[in-house]
């Protein structure tokens, strides 16, 4: 944010040494669209409304009651990164609130802020002791609380979600906690029997093509459909990672057709061709030859651990294994990932993982 | 007089010698206006230094070959004193900050932030932003990873990260889902013999494609030292013949030597001096993960088939132990020691069979 408003205050005192030159309006203009090319698609396209976030049935019910006037819990938001958790809470507290007194209402943490217990005990507690009314200024009627969204709550220290007990008890008069995190197991258990918890599904890929195609629209990207598909196989029901590769794809082909090969190019996958030439090796039981394919992979600059990830991919629904030997398959995969977490030589790891599968196979 | 390497690195974008594709796709981006944060990965001597100053020739013109080196000094919370190398010209400053170990973190902090908070002046005719090249990405502490990843964020303004590893695998993911990732394959081996050719042309030299292959044959498809071993070869020879011999480095050779040392004679005794040598390369700064890869690529060729896979896993275990320990030596000793027990007992099943 401070950085964001430098840059604006440059841009001001830009704008008034150009004035002597030239007219400084055509300067200011210039800089507007060069802003508001660099905003990242996934903020431009965040859902405005709860209305619009996708997918997401039961949270949207209980909010749209909220809405219109009943009281709000707390509340517990968890489910995989890029389903809408924090878009939910963000769209339905400037519903509530409206543009203005957003910012007096709500306090937005994440994991980004320092979060130690002290601010806790400090932010938290001086932001949740104000009281608030029930009209807005412009005289319609808005819930008498206010709103303090915890995002990645999961990466907060137990000190710091013990600190919070106590202190959404005692404020529930007039503020509501929202929770956001990844994993609830994380959250420590007296915090998560004072929420409702809400379970945030992976998109469809419906959904998702839908918002991808909406998106092209807008933006003038050309995008086939085997390209879709890809984006759509490689973010996993994630809409963020999905518009993410889309934007990124769109600014290296600039204004040309995307196609399935720059799909993967971006995104880091690695061709299936590959895959299945290395499984091939292993088929053989030749040494040499596993060696000779590992060696290339690694200089074509793959990553082991991409690899790994696409030879597991392809070992579980492989028809040829039997359990037992899948699961041996699986630990080493387990293994090797957690050594080239370490440090260790990508190589060798992958090599590793690569003989136990021809062990396997041959026997 | 410089060496080759140098002299004939191609210095723009459309000038690259190879993946010409991804060179078009990276000057769209560039003329695009909205540049995001680069990851760029691939093995070593592939291209990527090239590509980024290429890229950075693209973005700034020819005023950032301008290149001044600056000692800058930190300190650490903790008071300790560090100290580091920057390149720099006036649009962009290149760190590794991996030189200064468990601290880097502070090092990434502060650059950025001087970096990030100087306006650039004049940005009528410049970017309104400067670049910071941060190397050995995958050797930073997790740490410094995340630090980066919420700078990354805050100076979007200002400043923009080219980011450049050899693996992506050591690189967290919020990292990477931040920036746009771009892979550099190393040269194929017909692109590395044209490249060869093409140098020895503009010094006035007929290179023999022969020649030409088995040097880039056994560069393992790393332009700069095949580049390196063609100008060693020129020092050596001239006129080329077709066989001559493409010199390897010293420590090859020494390592290959031990190798056979270890698979001649299974002893206390042998393993003692294989230690000697050992200790050799590590004192000449061999890393330690060559001194295993080559060690197990000369091991293996001395094995057969069952023997070659329990091998392979045995180096990869030592290696991550490698890592995770201080004193590399234990470690590869430990490493040659299993071997000579695993060889051993190889060989004497073998003799029982036989009889």
């Amino acid at each position: 944010m401070e950085a964001f408003l430098k840059g604006r205050t440059g841009a001001s005192k830009e704008g008034t040494h150009q004035n002597a030159t030239a007219p400084g309006t055509s300067g200011k203009r210039d800089k507007q669209n060069r802003k508001t090319a660099h905003t990242p698609w996934v903020e431009k396209y965040r859902p405005r409304s709860i209305e619009d976030v996708a997918y997401q049935d039961d949270v949207i019910a209980v909010l749209r009651k909220t809405l219109q006037g009943a009281d709000l819990p707390n509340m517990l938001f968890y489910g995989p990164p890029g389903t809408g958790k924090t878009s939910t809470i963000l769209a339905a507290a400037r519903e509530l609130y409206g543009a203005d007194m957003f910012r007096d209402r709500v306090l937005e943490l994440n994991a980004s802020d320092e979060r130690g217990i002290q601010v806790i005990r400090d932010k938290v507690k001086n932001f949740a002791q104000l009281s608030a009314g029930g009209t807005r200024p412009d005289g319609k009627p808005c819930p008498p609380f206010k709103i303090i969204i915890l995002d990645e709550a999961d990466s907060m220290t137990q000190p710091a979600q013990a600190a919070l007990r106590r202190t959404m008890e005692k404020q529930s008069k007039t503020t509501r906690f929202c929770l956001i995190c990844n994993y609830v197991s994380r959250i420590i258990e007296p915090i998560t029997s004072r929420c409702s918890k809400f379970r945030f599904k992976p998109l469809a890929n419906e959904i998702l093509l839908k918002r991808l195609k909406e998106i092209c629209e807008k933006e003038n990207v050309k995008c086939d459909e085997k390209g879709l598909e890809v984006i759509l196989d490689t973010s996993e029901g994630d809409m963020r990672k999905a518009i993410t590769t889309l934007q990124s794809a769109s600014r290296l082909k600039l204004g040309d057709t995307i196609v399935q090969q720059d799909i993967y190019e971006i995104s880091g996958v690695i061709p299936s061709e590959w895959i299945d030439k290395l499984m091939a090796a292993c088929q053989s039981s030749s040494y040499e030859k596993l060696e000779a394919i590992v060696k290339e992979m690694m200089l074509e600059g793959h990553s082991a651990g991409q690899i790994l990830i696409q030879v597991f991919d392809s070992v579980i629904p492989s028809t040829d294994l039997n359990d037992k030997q899948k699961s041996v398959i699986c630990e080493r995969i387990a293994v090797a990932d957690k050594c080239l977490q370490d440090g260790a030589d990508e190589y060798l790891q992958v090599m590793d993982v690569c003989t136990v599968i021809m062990w396997q196979k041959g026997h | 007089m410089s060496l080759w390497v140098d002299k004939y690195r191609p210095t723009q974008l459309g000038k690259l010698d190879y993946h010409k594709g991804q060179a078009e796709h990276l000057k769209k981006l560039v003329n695009g206006g909205d540049f995001p944060h680069l990851l760029i990965y691939g093995p070593s001597g592939a291209g990527k230094k090239t590509r980024i100053m290429c890229l950075l020739r693209e973005l700034y013109g020819a005023g950032v070959e301008k290149l001044r080196i600056e000692h800058q000094n930190f300190t650490a919370p903790s008071g300790k004193k560090l100290e580091i190398t920057t390149i720099a010209s006036n649009y962009h400053i290149e760190v590794n900050p991996s030189d200064v170990g468990n601290q880097d973190r502070v090092v990434i902090q502060e650059v950025l932030k001087t970096v990030a908070q100087s306006q650039q002046l004049e940005t009528s005719q410049q970017r309104d932003f400067k670049v910071v090249i941060l190397t050995e990405v995958d050797r930073l502490t997790k740490d410094a990873q995340h630090a980066l990843r919420r700078t990354m964020e805050k100076y979007m303004a200002t400043c923009r990260l080219i980011l450049c590893c050899n693996s992506t695998s050591k690189v967290i993911p919020a990292i990477r889902s931040r920036c746009l990732a771009v892979r550099v394959p190393a040269p194929s081996v017909d692109e590395m013999c044209s490249v060869l050719t093409n140098v020895c042309k503009k010094e006035g030299l007929t290179l023999p494609s022969q020649l030409a292959k088995r040097i880039a044959e056994k560069s393992g498809r790393n332009l700069r030292r095949a580049l390196l071993m063609c100008e060693a070869c020129r020092v050596q020879q001239y006129p080329f013949s077709e066989d001559q011999e493409v010199t390897e480095a010293d420590w090859e050779l020494y390592l290959r030597e031990t190798a056979n040392m270890i698979v001649q004679e299974q002893s206390p005794k042998r393993l003692f001096e294989v230690r000697g040598r050992l200790y050799e390369l590590l004192s000449h700064c061999i890393p330690s993960d060559i001194i295993i890869k080559g060690l197990l690529t000369e091991l293996i060729s001395n094995c057969d088939g069952q023997l070659k896979a329990e091998v392979t896993q045995m180096a990869a275990q030592y290696e991550h132990k490698l890592q995770q320990g201080q004193k590399a030596i234990y470690h590869l000793e430990a490493f040659v020691a299993k071997f000579m027990s695993i060889y051993m007992r190889f060989m004497e099943e073998t003799l029982m069979d036989a009889f």
